[in-house]
């Protein structure tokens, strides 16, 4: 039997189980729409919560795909259909692949900060997004303001499209609260006299060594933070922006001017998860992120047989976590295999 | 000169946080840095001995100060008894019994 295996997505969760797959012997090809391998982590400068470069875990990753993984690169994936009792998989352009087991690792998008238009992203001049400071940051340029002065102070808003249901989005997107403490450190690192304050609701520093990075943030770099969601924004005549919120422990509504504006942008589902889980019949949850067979006992697996799911296709992930559901969903598919040539 | 109009321009009662002196919110950081290390958890003030009988509520008297809100500091922090449970609870270790001296000198040197 056709034991091929098709990985969809070539971001981080993709290429670790796309390895892991070599490494046990499986033949595999990986579908990635851009013409680069990495995904999001690829547009990053340095990790939390250690901010070592971020090039260092797509290299490693790199490294794996070079071990025999059939990688093709701009090959958006269009449709997966049944054929033979396996797959028929087929990118925009250039040939189909026949495999045996199907991984959608089609990982997530950022949240469209617009529609939180009360922030004014596209509207004012010096608001920004996370993923915008982080290519700056890459870039290694100084962060100014859009006319090019420097910051005098910066404001992190945390979850701007995560717990909200005004914009659809209930769920918490995880990792952007440690993003914030990341980047408010690497503010004032690069900015020593710019003050930062972080607004936020709760900070969820659930894994290793983020409440210590958040400690020193406090600490070492001086970070501010207050807690309170953000309730709008508008912009002054010298384009600086006034913010309002809610000082939650003090209990006292609260106004105060900075310079520019981070907005942290959570995770939406793909489009295209959507779309190939509807052709293949999986369901998706009421995020829009495709639902496994099992959270807490087979959340590699989905309903239907030979289809695997890893990584952000799920919903908001880590890196770490990514990685490793990546490689466990690599012996979920391994174990399948197994049992279906037995039949 | 003084006419009465039927209205009156009330001063909202927000945190102007630019607008706010906050000299006092600066001397407190500069001499009792563990200040910024508060996490708002509130243990401080559920120990509190004076806080159980009085008003006092230690965690929102620092946090108003560090907005610049300083207005009824000085009668406020009178409250403190110094018994020192608040730093003895504190998980973040903020030397609480300082930040009350050090306030109590910010207000004198600094009005």
């Amino acid at each position: 039997m056709n034991k091929k295996v098709a990985v969809i997505g070539g971001g981080i969760t993709g290429m670790a189980t796309a390895s892991a797959l070599v490494d046990l012997g499986i033949e595999v090809v990986l579908f990635e729409k851009e013409m680069q391998t990495g995904g999001h982590v690829r547009n990053w400068d340095r990790l939390f919560p250690s901010r070592r470069p971020a090039e260092e875990v797509t290299g490693f990753l790199e490294k794996g795909l070079a071990t025999g993984v059939d990688l093709r690169v701009g090959a958006k994936v269009t449709s997966v259909e049944r054929k033979n009792g396996g797959f028929m998989i087929r990118p925009e352009k250039g040939q189909g692949v026949e495999a045996a087991s199907v991984v959608l690792c089609m990982g997530f998008d950022l949240f469209d900060a617009r529609k939180k238009e009360e922030y004014g992203y596209g509207i004012y001049d010096n608001v920004i997004t996370s993923a915008e400071l982080e290519a700056i940051f890459r870039s290694g340029r100084k962060i100014t303001m859009h006319d090019g002065r420097i910051p005098a102070r910066i404001a992190l808003i945390h979850c701007v499209g995560s717990r909200d249901e005004k914009v659809g989005n209930l769920y918490c997107s995880k990792v952007c609260c440690v993003t914030g403490v990341k980047q408010a450190i690497e503010i004032r690192e690069m900015l020593p006299l710019c003050e930062v304050y972080c607004f936020y609701m709760d900070l969820r520093m659930f894994d290793r060594n983020f409440e210590e990075l958040y400690l020193e943030a406090q600490q070492k770099w001086g970070v501010n933070f207050i807690r309170g969601r953000l309730s709008e924004c508008a912009e002054n005549q010298d384009h600086s922006l006034a913010l309002k919120t809610e000082d939650t422990l003090t209990g006292k509504p609260l106004k105060i001017k900075v310079d520019l504006m981070v907005l942290l942008a959570g995770f939406i589902p793909r489009p295209e998860s959507a779309h190939l889980s509807r052709m293949l019949g999986l369901q998706t949850g009421s995020s829009g992120f495709v639902l496994s067979d099992d959270q807490h006992l087979l959340d590699n697996d989905t309903f239907v047989p030979g289809v695997f799911l890893a990584g952000a296709v799920k919903g908001p992930s880590g890196i770490t976590e990514a990685v490793a559901d990546g490689r466990a969903t690599a012996l979920r598919v391994v174990q399948y295999l197994n049992t279906a040539s037995d039949e | 000169m003084s006419k009465e109009f039927g209205y009156r321009v009330m001063k909202d009662d927000s945190i102007d946080f630019d607008r706010n002196d906050r000299r006092i919110a600066a001397y407190l950081h500069a001499y009792e840095p563990s200040i910024n290390l508060c996490i708002g958890c509130g243990s401080c003030t559920a120990t509190c001995s004076a806080g159980l009988f009085t008003s006092f509520n230690i965690r929102m008297i620092h946090t108003l100060v560090r907005r610049g809100e300083t207005k009824r500091l000085k009668s406020e922090i009178s409250k403190c008894m110094f018994c020192g449970k608040c730093q003895l609870v504190c998980p973040r270790g903020v030397n609480l019994r300082n930040v009350i001296l050090t306030l109590n000198r910010a207000i004198e040197h600094l009005g």
